[in-house]
This record gives structure tokens, C-alpha cells and sequence, in this order.
């Protein structure tokens, strides 16, 4: 479904993601671990089309990020860091926006706001502006922005970031429910997370690909320790 | 057909926003009270039924309001992040530059429309030809597009709106002044040859009522130049 290939992004003289390929199956939900810094978000953003490649590719189907972007945006719903969204606008003439944008039919749009909004537990702030909701409700915003019509691809840039512990539930409950159509991509610092809900780990680290599992072999790894240890070994070289 | 649509979409989202904050009323207020003031000071002295001044005073006043109107409609993107989502929807630079351009330039016509009541106001006092009030306002509109597209990629340098309108306005002054600055230091026919870039000129032009196709060939390669330039900006972001 998604293939890295060699991908490498400079900025300036600074290497953020270096060589890194590994390719996404439809239908899976792919944890995209790594510290701070490691390239994850460059990563999706050139995935996404906001940045352009050094160099290496990434297909994503049969089309290629230098020659079909645009395609490649129709596929993929995304959700930045942060979730930022225009802090002016009802949350309602937000997603109707976004629905028109992807192309959501007329006579579709309004039942298709509707259904997300009650995903996404959303239906209480409808009418209020971006500005005036807690940092939980903003990220929900945001991934009902990702879900707007209905979008094969997910790419989700820690989406459980700066959420209570209930929200960190509900959120993953979501992933989870969406995640069994549709193939995902999302990063998360709380590596139990990552554990519960991916079919398989991809770990990277100073922009290199460090590591890849499938749940099954993390399983059996994490039989004689902890995905925490294995994850500061790799990240950090401690033994 | 498809991209027409986007263009429709991300045209309405940008043109309510400028009524979702007060930017819209402050500026409009400003832009009526200056040119109203500026125009109707000297009016009665001129003892003249024309709107002749008022066409002469609006390219200054429009190098430094049309800047205030389109400094945030990249650099605000920038400064919240929102540009990531933007950049990030099935779009492509061209529609959104459309959009943003086309909202900017309809708000602008939106803040000239209460002046044509000067226009009606003076058909009574005396005989008005509507001549070069036609001209003058098709002049009016070319003029705030190219001004509008100028403002929108000083916009798409910086993500500081204040940095965004101090280069946008130096270069709409410059645009408008040009000719009036080389007078002191060029001989008559080099001046000549550079009033063909000086806005001024050419909607001077226009505004006598006389339309030429080189004056409004001038219009849309300032705005065509602009929006070039800002969509290479945008791929040099990347």
C-alpha cells in the first residue's frame, strides 16, 4: 500500500530522516516509534506533500510523491502535530469546509458530518469556534479532519499527545474501530499504546530505520523484557 | 472543472474570514473615512462636478490599505500552522493561490462599493459625466487586483504579518511614486520609457475614461508576475 524507498530529507546541512525504507500493508496499523527528533514528522509530512524529498521515493498504490501528489492527498487523511486548526471557525463550518475540499458529495455531506461528529464525540461543541475548545476537543477536531471523507490512508502525528488519561482511551478505542478498514500510520510516545493497539512497530532514531517488528515477534521479545528496554536500547544504545 | 470548485471553496472560506474578525469593519472604516476626507476637503473649493480627485488620491491610498487587507493570507497560515493542513488537503498551489488572490480582490471591491454613492451624491450637484467614472472604477478594480496580488506574495515570504505589510506597501508605493520620483533624476525620455511600469500611469489612463488594451495588458502582468511568484515560493518552501 505504502512503500518508503530510500527516502531522505535534508534540511540545509542537517539530515532529518537518512536512507529510511519499509513499506506499509494495506489494512495494517503501523506504530511509527522513535524520541524526539528521530524524523517521524518529517517523515509524514513528506508522505503528505508538505515537504519535497531530498531524495528516494515513496509510492503510495501506484502513484509516486514527485509525479501524483495530488492523488496521493486524495488517498491520505492526515493529522498534524498539534491538530492546528483555523482558531476563528465554528467547528461545523470547519469540517463542512474540509468535506467540500475532499469532495464530499452535497446530498452525502451533511449525514457524513454528522457520523463523524458523533465518532469523534464532537456533538456538544459543533457550534462553538476552534478557539474556545479544551486541547482534547481540538485534537477530536482534528481527527474528524482526518477521517473527512472517508480517506483509505491515516497518517496521525501522536494524536493522543496532551490528553487525559480518558481521552488517551477514547482516542485509541477509535483508532482501533477505524483501524480494521483502513490502513494507518501513527506515532506515540506512550510505547504500551503502541503495543495494544499496532499490527506491527517500525522504530527510527537520528532519521534512520532502527528497528521493525510484527506484533508477533514483539510479543515474543517481550517475553523476556520490557518494549520500554527495548526500546532505550535501540534508541539510545544502553545495554 | 474540479479545480474551479477547490478555488469556489477555499475563495469562500477566506472571504468570511475577514468578517469573522474586525479586520474587515477597521479597515473598511479607515479606507471610507481617509479617501472621504482627502476627497470631499477639497471639493467644494474646486466648484467642480467631478470625481476626478478622488481617482487621483485612491493609488496611494490603496498602496498602503490593500497590504493591510492581504498581510494575513499567508503569513497567518505560517504563524498558526494551519499552512501544514492547507498545504496538506488535495489542493494544489494554484488553487489556493486563486482562492486567497480572488477573495482578496472581491473584499476589496466590497470596501470601494460605498464610494459610488460620491458618485451619485455629485450627479446631483451638477452635470457629472460618467465617462471617466466607469473608467475611473474599472481602473479602481484593476489597480486593487494588481495591488491584491502584490500584497498576497509579500504575504508568502514571511510568516509576520507586520513584515508582510511594510514590504507590501513599499513595493505598491513604489509602483505608484515611480514616475514621480525619476522626474528628479532622469532626463524626459528615459522618464518616458519607465512610466510603462509606474501603476499610476496606467491607471491614470484608465481613469480618463480612455481604455487601452496596454494599460489593462499592464494590469494583468503585475498581478500575472505576483502570483507567479508566489506560487515559486511556495515550491521553494517545500
Amino acid at each position: 500500500m505504502i512503500k518508503f524507498e530510500n527516502l531522505t530529507k535534508y534540511y540545509g546541512d542537517v539530515c532529518a530522516v537518512d536512507n529510511v525504507s519499509f513499506e506499509v500493508k494495506k489494512g495494517e496499523i503501523l506504530g511509527f516509534l522513535g524520541p524526539n527528533g528521530a524524523g517521524k514528522t518529517t517523515t509524514y509530512r513528506i508522505l503528505t506533500g508538505y515537504l519535497q524529498a531530498t531524495s528516494g521515493t515513496i509510492k503510495v498504490k501506484d502513484y509516486n510523491i514527485h509525479d501524483h501528489q495530488l492523488e496521493i492527498k486524495k488517498l491520505i487523511g492526515y493529522l498534524p502535530e498539534s491538530a492546528p486548526v483555523y482558531h476563528d471557525m465554528l467547528v461545523y463550518d470547519y469540517l463542512n469546509y474540509v468535506a467540500d475540499i475532499r469532495g464530499v458529495p452535497a446530498d452525502e455531506k451533511l449525514s457524513h458530518i454528522k457520523g463523524l461528529a458523533d465518532l469523534c464525540s464532537l456533538n456538544e461543541v459543533m457550534h462553538k469556534t476552534v478557539d474556545e475548545l479544551s486541547k482534547g476537543y481540538r485534537q477530536r477536531v482534528g481527527i474528524a479532519h482526518a477521517l473527512m471523507g472517508d480517506p483509505e490512508i491515516l497518517v496521525l502525528d501522536e494524536p493522543t499527545v496532551g490528553l487525559d488519561p480518558n481521552q488517551i482511551a477514547d482516542t485509541r478505542e477509535i483508532i482501533k474501530r477505524i483501524g480494521k478498514e483502513k490502513t494507518i500510520i501513527f506515532s506515540t510516545h506512550i510505547l504500551s499504546e503502541a503495543e495494544a493497539t499496532c499490527d506491527r512497530l517500525v522504530i527510527i532514531n537520528n532519521g534512520k530505520l532502527a528497528a521493525d517488528y510484527t506484533s508477533d515477534e514483539l510479543t515474543e521479545l517481550t517475553k523476556s523484557e520490557s518494549f520500554e528496554d527495548i526500546f532505550r536500547k535501540i534508541t539510545k544504545g544502553v545495554h | 472543472m474540479k479545480s474551479l470548485e477547490k478555488i469556489k471553496h477555499i475563495f469562500k472560506r477566506e472571504f468570511k474570514s475577514y468578517f469573522i474578525s474586525p479586520i474587515a469593519y477597521i479597515v473598511i472604516s479607515i479606507f471610507l473615512l481617509i479617501i472621504g476626507w482627502l476627497f470631499f476637503s477639497t471639493f467644494f473649493l474646486n466648484r467642480q462636478a467631478s470625481l476626478t480627485r478622488f481617482f487621483v488620491l485612491l493609488p496611494m491610498t490603496f498602496a498602503f490599505i490593500i497590504p493591510a487587507v492581504t498581510m494575513r493570507l499567508f503569513s497567518e497560515e505560517m504563524n498558526m500552522g494551519t499552512y501544514e493542513i492547507l498545504l496538506t488537503l488535495p489542493v494544489t498551489f494554484r488553487d489556493i493561490i486563486m482562492g486567497k488572490f480572488l477573495a482578496a480582490v472581491a473584499f476589496v471591491a466590497l470596501m470601494l462599493a460605498p464610494t459610488l454613492f460620491y458618485a451619485i451624491f455629485i450627479s446631483f450637484l451638477g452635470t457629472l459625466d460618467w465617462g471617466p467614472v466607469i473608467g475611473g472604477y474599472i481602473g479602481a478594480l484593476l489597480l486593487g487586483a494588481a495591488f491584491c496580488a502584490v500584497g498576497l506574495l509579500a504575504s508568502a515570504i514571511t510568516r509576520n504579518q507586520v513584515v508582510a505589510f511594510i514590504i507590501g506597501m513599499t513595493i505598491c508605493f513604489s509602483l505608484t511614486l515611480l514616475t514621480d520620483f525619476l522626474l528628479f533624476f532622469l532626463p524626459d525620455a528615459l522618464v518616458k520609457t519607465f512610466q510603462y511600469f509606474s501603476a499610476n500611469f496606467h491607471f491614470r489612463n484608465i481613469a480618463k475614461g480612455v481604455i487601452d488594451s496596454r494599460d489593462i495588458l499592464y494590469f494583468f502582468s503585475v498581478m500575472f508576475f505576483a502570483l507567479y511568484g508566489s506560487n515559486l515560493i511556495m515550491q521553494e518552501k517545500k
